[in-house]
């Protein structure tokens, strides 16, 4: 789950990490107060999770509340690459000398952790990655060992920050690798983190994506989540369990484990169609998930053809055909359902299945013959 | 012959006594592993179906002899349980659960490496291995498997796994193991592991591998299949149409550049030598005519 960036300072906050002093708004009004709280000049920032903001005119600086008025209106409701701006962050202006990167992610070909450190952040660090690897101090940790304040004390040195700032970065780094590790971040990363004139050290941006698997020991992560603004169809399947995203084609797509799935999308793609969705009803799926899968699938009326994919193993086949058996008689699928099934259980999960087979409750033998007759359905 | 595991291998399931558990692990007994003993805090002294129950993964090795382990318990106690299996005497550790929180997961892999370098860990998120006619460890159904080789088969997806065993099967094909390494971040085994094995088993004389978009693995098997492998590779890569996965910032664009997509891996692949295919039928055709012009 990615965090806008007011969630992403306010998570860096609980693990003492410094920003800039702030309050999120939904009104206009509600920025006025925040502004006239904290002190000016403030920045107004459009809160969207999505990259190029200030391009785009999201963020603005404020001198007075009439200005204040002006951002906050003209940026709440704007719309930033498809992202409907629904909240503003306000926060403290600062005066930047110096723009430095730190970010802590898995280092996955090596399976521990990788930290980056680098004395040229802003936006222009990928270019940095790209044409400059060395200005990058990569360090990589092993998670049984941490990140030690000797060791951050190195890392900024190699990074070359400047002298001045070189004890608090060391310090901060620290933080947020606890944060990182301790808040089950898969991703925290500070762009720009900043050098004040006064000689202060902080984070003036926040990405920070979370490991929805980890969300079992952190309540505190509900309140994120009842934020993340999402495609109704998306929210609706979400409401059920099941990872679905929202494509653009025309026959709808069920099926299990992520690996079928997008190979799903493929094979569909091949013989001339084009999917509407991908759906994983994930690894041991019961009727009621498949019920649900079908009834989101259902409620997207681009859907000509539904096309459901099928190999057993911890998932059972009986299971589904239950499922699809109790989805038709729950709500009136408007189209037509082609299945392809196999694995665990399978022999029985037909045999349930055979009486309500017509023509539009199709089996077919292979994923390659469903996806043809899904397709040609979809596209009669 | 097969790899990682064989008709003598002794397993036990941690979690025996669970819905999953018990309905896998006896499968996994009905195809005729040896399932010798399961793992349950509490429930040692007692059986399922005859198969005796232990308090601890210690207690079970010392009673059995089982050197494998079936790891079935919920993502919050899956790091304890395996790092159980190891420090009880198991050295090879297969866990199927989905779920396991990243850094978990990462600490779980780090801890096997340090202290218990003999143990392999197949998994998490896996379907786990198979070697058709000798035994199963997993979930994977054990009806589309065919015994007799010589295809050894190495998978990231689950599902994708069954598939390709399947077309297989369905041509007459036979497979000698079948490995589900998981599409975890951080998997205990990975492609370039099960393909050295292969390389190394003389029943096997062909692979074929099974991959999917994200991260740098199969660029990564592609380096160690161009410089090592002396048997024929076909492979098929999930997620040429997918939608864009999930963004990790500019860390994961530093990271990985242009490598994750399904075109570069592919592109990785094919310039090692590997047959390229762009679906799971075209995959096991190509496999069919390899195997019979050997």
């Amino acid at each position: 789950m990615d965090l806008f960036e007011y969630q992403g300072k306010q998570y860096f906050a609980r693990y003492d990490i410094p920003v800039s002093p702030g309050d999120i708004a939904e009104t206009v009004d509600e920025a006025v107060a925040i502004a006239e709280r904290i002190g000016f000049p403030v920045v107004v920032k459009a809160q969207v999770k999505v990259g190029g903001r200030g391009k785009a005119g999201g963020i603005k600086l404020a001198d007075t509340l009439d200005e204040v008025r002006t951002h906050a209106g003209n940026i709440l409701g704007m719309d930033i690459k498809g992202h409907t701006v629904h909240r503003v962050w306000i926060e403290r202006s600062s005066d930047i000398a110096k723009e430095y990167y730190a970010s802590f992610t898995l280092d996955r070909p090596n399976k521990v952790y990788l930290g980056m450190l680098s004395a040229e952040g802003g936006v222009e660090i990928e270019e940095v990655a790209a044409n400059n690897p060395d200005a990058i101090a990569m360090l990589s940790i092993n998670p049984l060992d941490g990140l030690s304040l000797e060791q951050a004390r190195t890392w900024v040195a190699d990074a070359k920050i400047d002298d001045i700032a070189r004890e608090q970065t060391a310090e901060l780094l620290v933080k947020l690798y606890r944060c990182y590790v301790e808040g089950d971040c898969d991703l925290a990363e500070i762009n720009p983190l900043i050098l004040t004139p006064e000689g202060k050290v902080h984070a003036l941006d926040a990405k920070v994506t979370l490991d929805e698997n980890a969300a079992f020991r952190h309540p505190e992560w509900d309140e994120y989540r009842a934020t993340e603004t999402e495609d109704p169809r998306e929210k609706m399947a979400k409401e059920k369990g099941l990872n679905y995203i929202g494509l653009d084609g025309t026959v709808g797509i069920i099926a299990n484990g992520a690996g079928l799935a997008m190979s799903t999308l493929d094979v569909v793609n091949q013989v001339g169609g084009t999917a509407a969705n991908f759906l994983d009803i994930g690894g041991g799926a019961n009727a009621d998930v498949m019920a649900a899968a079908l009834e989101v699938i259902n409620a997207d009326p681009k859907v000509k053809s539904i096309f459901v994919n099928i190999f057993g193993g911890i998932t059972r086949v009986d299971e589904v055909a239950k499922g699809i058996i109790e989805a038709l008689r729950r709500v009136e699928i408007t189209s037509p359902i082609v299945m392809r099934l196999d694995g665990t259980n399978a022999v029985e999960g037909r045999a349930l299945l055979a009486e309500h087979l017509n023509d539009t409750l199709i089996s077919e033998p292979t994923m390659l013959d469903a996806a043809r007759k899904a397709v040609a359905l979809a596209n009669a | 012959m097969s790899i990682f595991i064989d008709e003598n291998t002794k397993v036990i399931v941690q979690g025996l006594t669970g819905g999953q558990g018990r309905f896998h692990g006896l499968r996994n007994k009905a195809y005729g592993t040896k399932v010798v003993g399961g793992v349950t805090p509490g429930k040692g002294g007692t059986d399922v179906e005859g198969i005796p129950m232990f308090n601890s993964v210690k207690e079970a090795v010392e009673a059995t002899g089982a050197t494998a382990s079936f790891v079935v318990v919920p993502p919050k106690f899956a790091a304890a349980a395996i790092l159980e299996a190891a420090e009880g005497g198991i050295t090879f550790i297969v866990s199927i659960t989905e779920g396991i929180p990243a850094h978990d997961e990462a600490v779980t892999f780090n801890r096997l490496v340090r202290d218990f370098p003999q143990v392999r860990l197949l998994g998490p998120n896996c379907p786990g291995i198979i070697s058709p006619g000798k035994a199963n460890i997993g979930i994977t159904s054990g009806d589309i498997a065919l015994p007799g080789g010589p295809v050894g088969i190495v998978s990231r997806s689950g599902t994708l796994t069954y598939q390709a065993l399947h077309e297989l099967s369905q041509q007459g094909i036979g497979q000698t193991t079948c490995v589900g390494i998981g599409g975890d971040p951080v998997p205990g085994t990975n492609f370039i592991d099960a393909l050295k094995a292969f390389n190394d088993d003389p029943e096997t004389k062909a692979v074929m591998m099974i991959g999917e978009i994200g991260g740098s693995e199969e660029e990564r098997a592609a380096e160690w299949i161009k410089a090592n492998m002396t048997k024929p590779v076909v492979t098929y890569i999930a997620g040429v149409t997918a939608p864009p996965g999930r963004k990790m910032g500019h860390a994961g664009a530093i990271i990985t550049g242009s490598s994750g997509t399904a075109q570069a891996k592919m592109d990785a692949l094919a310039a090692a030598g590997v047959h390229v295919c762009l679906n799971p039928t075209e995959a096991g055709e190509k496999m069919v005519e390899i195997v019979r012009g050997l």
